[in-house]
């Protein structure tokens, strides 16, 4: 899974009808400075997330058909979770 | 999931029988600014996208579900033609048939 920011969201008339009703995000991957991780990829959204939000994105087709409730759909990243806080553990992180 | 741009199309005559009907189009993967990112790569079409078309595609093994019932082996697939990208740093995307029709 993916650490990511929630930069923008896509709008696209004609796509494949599994992706119907659900929320396309432009997420950037973050490392854990909060930098950019190489550039921002495609991913629905399974928890009613907007720009701004800190999330948790898999990159794995079964969890990101599953999250989104669409099995057997051509989807490899789902947005799956907020992130609140992220703690490290010194000495060893 | 990744953003890109319909470069080209590739013609293929001899191939595995499971990809006959489809269209091959040569990708270029894009920021979230629709400057051009990444290496071209070869996918297959769901969509019936145009060359200069801001489109998505799907990645692994996701790809080939979206081409059911007939699964061919492809590992990247077009879902879905972009009209614009809501985005701070990004600017709206272009409407490709217009940049097609000029050339």
């Amino acid at each position: 899974m993916l650490i990511g920011r929630i930069v923008g969201e896509l709008v696209a008339t004609h796509k494949h009808p599994s992706h119907e009703g659900c929320k396309i995000l432009l997420v950037q991957p973050l490392n854990l400075d909060g930098s950019n991780r190489g550039d921002p990829v495609v991913a629905l959204d399974a928890v009613d997330a907007g720009v701004g939000d800190q999330v948790l994105v898999t990159t794995e087709g079964f969890s990101a058909m599953t999250a989104v409730g669409r099995t057997q759909s051509p989807i490899d990243m789902a947005v799956i979770g907020f992130i609140d806080h992220i703690e490290l553990v010194p000495g060893v992180a | 999931m990744q953003l890109g741009r319909v470069v080209g199309c590739v013609w293929s005559t001899v191939k595995n029988a499971s990809l006959e009907g489809y269209r091959l189009l040569l990708v270029q993967p894009l920021a979230a600014d629709l400057r051009d990112t990444g290496k071209r790569l070869v996918c297959t079409d769901w969509t019936g996208a145009g060359a200069g078309e801001t489109i998505y595609w799907v990645l692994g093994r996701e790809a080939s579900i979206a081409l059911l019932p007939g699964q061919p082996p492809s590992d990247a697939t077009i879902v879905g033609i972009v009209d614009t990208v809501h985005c701070a740093v990004a600017k709206p995307a272009k409407p490709g048939r217009q940049k097609a029709e000029r050339q």
